[in-house]
């Protein structure tokens, strides 16, 4: 589908590694989440750095809701939320009510270094220092900022996680 | 008038603290251009126990950056921090005077307007993180406070909140309209929510640690950043960069301000959802980005600059595809934008909306592509030229509307000269050694680094104490000047032209909240 696109952007072909995602992505979230997989970005005090790297996410290279995912402008409408930034002070807050407003099963995804630990600024009087210092995280996407492939492969891999919560559950 | 040799060719002029007002406007009468004020606590210094406060201004156009640059200086008794404000004569230091009394508790009286900036009202008062004895991972409670902003009064008037969290993926900003029907009286701004205590963290550090957090002030100016944290050490320590490395430094400056300006020539039709404009645009930055990454390894060019020159040398083989890759992007950008300013829509929203008069960008001290949509000619890379901007050649396009429109076509006009920057390095890049070493960093003295950014003039200080650790850093970011001027710009225009006048000025918010 990519292909004419591609084309005319002049990008070569779909790598092999592409493709290995999509088959994967395809499988895990069409038995979960009936191939619609929500998410809502929240910035907790980033550098803009990994804003920008999950925006690329929606260019025609990349093309993310040709798998199903989109972002969402609520919360309450998400099924993952994709947290960048260490947790400030000033957005503490408002992240805890991001949170709280998300319906179950809240996956996280922790974006960059920043989310992670704090990265390199790490607890400061202003600066929590890492997304897990207040929530659960799934799944933590290492890079500073991670590219977006790497986004990508972090999403996949929570919502394969989900799966096997999910399962678990049942039996 | 004494000049300080101790600070690295910056003429300082001393002043009382209630004398400030009187010395900034000789400064300001003699045609100096008002960069930002720093705070510094020194009450540990012997020479000095005080806090010190300086206000820089850019006072010789042309000039070489060393002797460019003017401070007016004065120390702030500790036992009664408190100094007469400039911020009547000078409104450009209003935000600054402000972050002063909130990170060091100086009291500028006189000040029309000082709630709290950079630490929200749940901070406590009379604790100030930034002093010397504050220390860095201290955390403090949340007061219960609610916070205070003018307000419009009458019949028909309704407040719109929105923010700090977005729908979009963007960054955390809070905005309060007051409108009537759909026009905005008065929009009140609430930011510095990513303030992460960038500049504390840094403190004690040696000098040659401190890049990489200049990198991280802002992800998507992390070279112009790392280049002005880079001249204030190499300005410090007294070495010249090679002269490949000056050639070097510009071409990665360059490339940052062209996929900043491609990537908002899409983004800007985000604001109207002009699909074609947005979709095409993100596709051009990421060609943009990914020739980045095969040129320097990352596709922000972070890591590329060091100090003394740059961590990395290109190959020929790697410029010429840099060379290919341009000139395949270049004429689509061309076409992006004749198929965006063609369309009847594109011009009913852009013309007339969002104008940022000449006198409002003055006043203000607006910089960047903004200041030159509205027609002030300033460009530091010109004025003050640093690196090897002074060998290559280049227009500073300044136009009069400062609308919408204006700052959309102003993006063009500078990728035009950025591609043209490119190309002449790439021909004439010299051959040699890209880095050169730095010893040591002298005790206890100050530089400063100033460069042109895609988003304006970024400006940082830093000082180093008595073991030559950095005491002190501080980075005002070409957003922090520019902020205060999208909120007049929005005034007496419609809610829904909101999102489309904050992209045409494209700030970030972690390099203005740090
Ligand atoms: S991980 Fe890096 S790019 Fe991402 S927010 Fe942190 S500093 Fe910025």
């Amino acid at each position: 589908m990519l292909g004419p696109l591609r084309k005319r952007w002049n990008l070569g072909h779909l790598t092999e590694a592409d493709e290995h995602l999509e088959r994967r992505l395809k499988a895990a979230s069409c038995r979960l989440f009936g191939r619609s997989l929500h998410v809502r970005h929240v910035d907790s005090g980033s550098c803009n750095g990994c804003e920008f790297e999950a925006m690329a996410l929606l260019n025609p290279l990349y093309d993310m809701q040709r798998f199903g995912l989109d972002f969402v402008a609520s919360p309450r409408h998400a099924d993952l939320l994709l947290v960048t930034g260490g947790v400030t002070r000033n957005l503490e807050q408002a992240v805890v009510r991001t949170f709280e407003a998300t319906p179950l099963p809240k996956l996280l995804v922790a974006v960059g270094a920043c989310a992670l630990d704090g990265g390199m600024i790490g607890p400061t009087y202003a600066n929590r220092g890492g997304v897990d210092k207040l929530f659960p995280v799934t799944v933590y996407v290492p890079g500073c900022p991670p590219s977006p492939m790497d986004i990508l492969d972090g999403m996949v891999t929570a919502v394969e996680r989900a799966e096997e919560w999910d399962s678990q559950k049942r039996t | 008038m004494n000049a300080d040799k101790g600070f690295r060719g910056i003429r300082t002029v001393e002043s009382e603290p209630y004398q400030l007002p009187g010395a900034v406007t000789d400064i300001l009468l003699q045609g100096g251009r008002f960069l930002n004020a720093v705070a510094t606590d020194e009450r540990h210094r012997k020479d000095v126990v005080a806090f010190v406060l300086r206000y820089f201004f850019a006072t010789e156009c042309g000039a070489t950056a060393s002797s460019a640059y003017t401070a007016v200086s004065a120390r702030i008794p500790a036992e009664r921090p408190s100094y007469a404000s400039v911020t009547s004569i000078l409104p450009a230091a209003a935000w600054a005077e402000r972050e002063s009394h909130d990170l060091f508790g100086l009291v500028p009286v006189g000040h029309p307007d000082l709630r709290p900036l950079v630490l929200h009202e749940h901070w406590p008062q009379g604790v100030y993180p930034l002093r010397k004895d504050y220390p860095l991972e201290r955390r403090q409670t949340y007061v219960d406070a609610s916070w205070t902003y003018p307000k419009v009064d009458g019949e028909g008037v309704f407040e719109v909140p929105v923010g700090p969290i977005h729908a979009g993926i963007i960054e955390p900003g809070h905005f309060r309209f007051q409108v009537m029907g759909d026009s905005v009286l008065h929009l009140e701004p609430k930011l510095f929510y990513t303030h992460r205590g960038l500049e504390k963290r840094v403190e004690g550090l040696d000098v040659s640690s401190g890049l990489p957090f200049a990198e991280q002030v802002c992800g998507v100016c992390s070279v112009s950043h790392a280049i002005s944290y880079a001249t204030a050490a190499e300005s410090l320590s007294g070495v010249t960069i090679p002269i490949r490395a000056s050639y070097l430094r510009v071409l990665v400056a360059e490339l940052e301000r062209l996929y900043n300006h491609v990537g908002d020539l899409g983004n800007i039709c985000a604001g109207i959802g002009y699909a074609y404009g947005s979709t095409a645009g993100s596709a051009l930055k990421e060609q943009l980005l990914r020739a980045n990454a095969a040129l320097t390894g990352h596709r922000y060019l972070k890591g590329s600059v060091a100090l003394g020159g740059m961590a990395v040398d290109v190959t020929e083989r790697q410029l010429l595809e840099l060379e290919r890759a341009l000139s395949r992007i270049e004429p689509r950008v061309e076409d992006l934008v004749q198929a965006v300013v063609t369309d009847d829509v594109v011009q009913n929203r852009f013309r007339k909306t969002g104008v940022l008069s000449v006198q409002n960008a003055l006043n203000l001290g607006v910089v960047g592509p903004a200041a030159r949509a509205s027609g002030l000619p300033l460009d530091v890379r010109r004025d003050q030229p640093y690196l090897a901007y002074d060998a290559l050649q280049f227009e500073v396009p300044v136009q009069a509307e400062g609308d919408v429109f204006a700052r959309y076509w102003q993006r063009l006009l500078e990728a035009r000269q950025s591609f043209s920057l490119i190309r002449q390095v790439l021909n004439r890049l010299p051959e040699g050694p890209v880095k050169e070493p730095i010893e040591d960093y002298p005790k206890e003295s100050y530089a400063v680094g100033v460069t042109e950014s895609p988003r304006g003039e970024n400006f940082h200080f830093l000082a180093t104490d008595e073991a030559g650790r950095i005491a002190r850093y501080h980075v005002r970011s070409a957003t922090y000047a520019n902020w205060p001027a999208v909120a007049k710009a929005v005034q007496g225009n419609i809610v829904p032209d909101f999102p489309l006048i904050n992209k045409s000025f494209e700030l970030c918010y972690a390099c203005c909240d740090r």
